[in-house]
């Protein structure tokens, strides 16, 4: 049967991870495909890599790194993080990469979604979507949550998948670094709504919220970064119990 | 000279990470759409991914369509390489190379559509699955599949229970990732070369 996957996120800038990451037993905890293998080698089910640079060669960069992560590990990996046109992403898949993410750009154009989906095929475009709550509502965000728009989550939903999207990356704004839970709510009418698979993300903080984002939220996989980064959780530790609670992941 | 292992290079979809795997594998391989080159290799790999109707379009622009059933040497199709070697393809009502006789379908909507990520593989038979544990997870992305037929070799459920591996003599097709399925699916190819 299916399982439901775990997904550590790592930040990347300049080829460089980013987030503080408290390892042991790494000889280089800003490598990001030292991680990735030691990642892999724990039983994470895929990995999202979101590039946070900003810089002129950023594209070159990422698409280095891509080349390395693919050599280097056997599982499927995401890359995400300014991607914008056609170009960006034909490079990175030729490159190993399994999915991408976007984000803004589909907001911005939307035809871009549609253009991604049937040049490369709806399995390997994943439409990010960051939201949070204003007065009750869900609206999807942009810039990290910093910048506004009109748009429903749900709607926005509908439509990215409408366009071929082949997943959803949901991360929720109000509980994204709060550690307090997963925005199983939200997630769970969003599960329903669609149906493509949903990745959520933002406010993984014990096992059991893992728990409760697919007992409760119905979602397809979990992304989480700081409790992954700092050995707050375990991934062996968090599947062996998932599995134990009877949820079916691959061990 | 001949080659040892080639991947068949026809652009539909990305076969570095193919090329990586069998690296790991410490074997070299050779990514090409020669002809001559592919009917010499002891071992071919029919990789795929995106749409069917416009895979079977562009290996019909390299003559790759009247090659391929023709090999003698073992054969994997992966993904959409797996389904283009069945009879025919719902996905864009695409006529297939007929090696597998089995009609490939859509999902039903009752399930989510793409399955993405890892699944149990049971009922393995065929030594390309030598040394693989019955309920392995392999790693799948696809929406559309082959239902068990009599060259199932190996079988998932989603939904229902469809093929997620095929063989007919010397043509092996599997639906799942090797290349992305961790050390069992480096098994498989290893097993793969080793036939």
């Amino acid at each position: 049967m299916l399982t439901k996957r775990i997904i550590p996120c790592l930040d990347v800038k300049n080829g460089r991870t980013v987030k503080g990451v408290n390892f042991v037993n790494l000889r280089d905890a800003g490598d990001p495909v030292e991680l990735a293998k030691r990642y892999s080698e724990e039983g994470a089910d895929e990995l999202v890599f979101l590039d946070i640079s900003a810089t002129e060669e950023r594209r070159k960069t990422l698409a280095d790194l891509v080349l390395k992560v693919a050599e280097a590990i056997d599982i499927p990996f995401t890359v995400g993080g300014g991607i914008s046109s056609v170009e960006d992403v034909s490079i990175l898949l030729q490159n190993g990469a399994d999915k991408v993410a976007i984000n803004s750009a589909a907001v911005k154009n939307p035809d871009l979604i549609t253009e991604l989906s049937t040049g490369f095929g709806s399995q390997c475009i994943v439409v990010a979507i960051d939201a949070k709550q204003v007065e009750g509502d869900w609206k999807v965000h942009l810039v990290g949550g910093k910048v506004p728009t009109e748009l429903d989550l749900f709607h926005w939903a509908k439509e990215v998948e409408r366009r071929g999207a082949g997943e959803i990356l949901f991360t929720s704004m109000d509980h994204d670094g709060t550690k307090n839970g997963f925005a199983n709510k939200a997630l769970s009418i969003l599960s329903e709504l669609v149906n493509i698979p949903i990745i959520a993300s933002g406010g993984a903080g014990t096992i059991s919220h893992f728990t409760n984002i697919f007992v409760e939220g119905k979602a397809d996989a979990a992304l989480a970064a700081s409790v992954f980064h700092f050995s707050k959780i375990k991934i062996s530790t968090l599947k062996q119990t998932l599995s134990e609670q009877g949820i079916p992941v691959r061990i | 000279m001949k080659e040892e292992i080639v991947i068949i290079d026809y652009g539909a979809g990305n076969v570095k990470s193919l090329e990586f795997a069998f690296n790991r594998l410490g074997k070299e391989v050779m990514v090409t759409n020669n002809s001559t080159i592919i009917k010499n290799a002891e071992k071919v790999i029919f990789p795929g991914v995106g749409r069917a109707g416009s895979a079977m379009e562009k290996l019909k622009e390299a003559s790759l369509h009247t090659l391929i059933p023709n090999l003698t040497q073992p054969v994997l199709g992966i993904c959409l390489g797996m389904q283009l070697l069945c009879s025919k393809t719902e996905e864009d009502d695409v006529k297939g190379l007929g090696i597998f006789n089995v009609e490939v379908k859509r999902f039903t909507p009752e399930v989510k559509v793409p399955q993405m990520g890892w699944n149990t593989v049971s009922n393995v038979k065929s030594p390309l699955f030598k040394g693989i544990l019955e309920n392995s997870y392999m790693y799948l992305v696809h929406s559309y599949y082959a239902p068990v037929c009599k060259q199932t070799i190996a079988s998932s459920e989603y939904g229902d229970v469809y093929s997620t591996a095929l063989q007919n003599e010397n043509f092996y097709g599997v639906q799942f990732h090797p290349e992305k399925s961790g050390k069992v699916g480096a098994q498989l190819l290893k097993n793969f070369i080793e036939l």
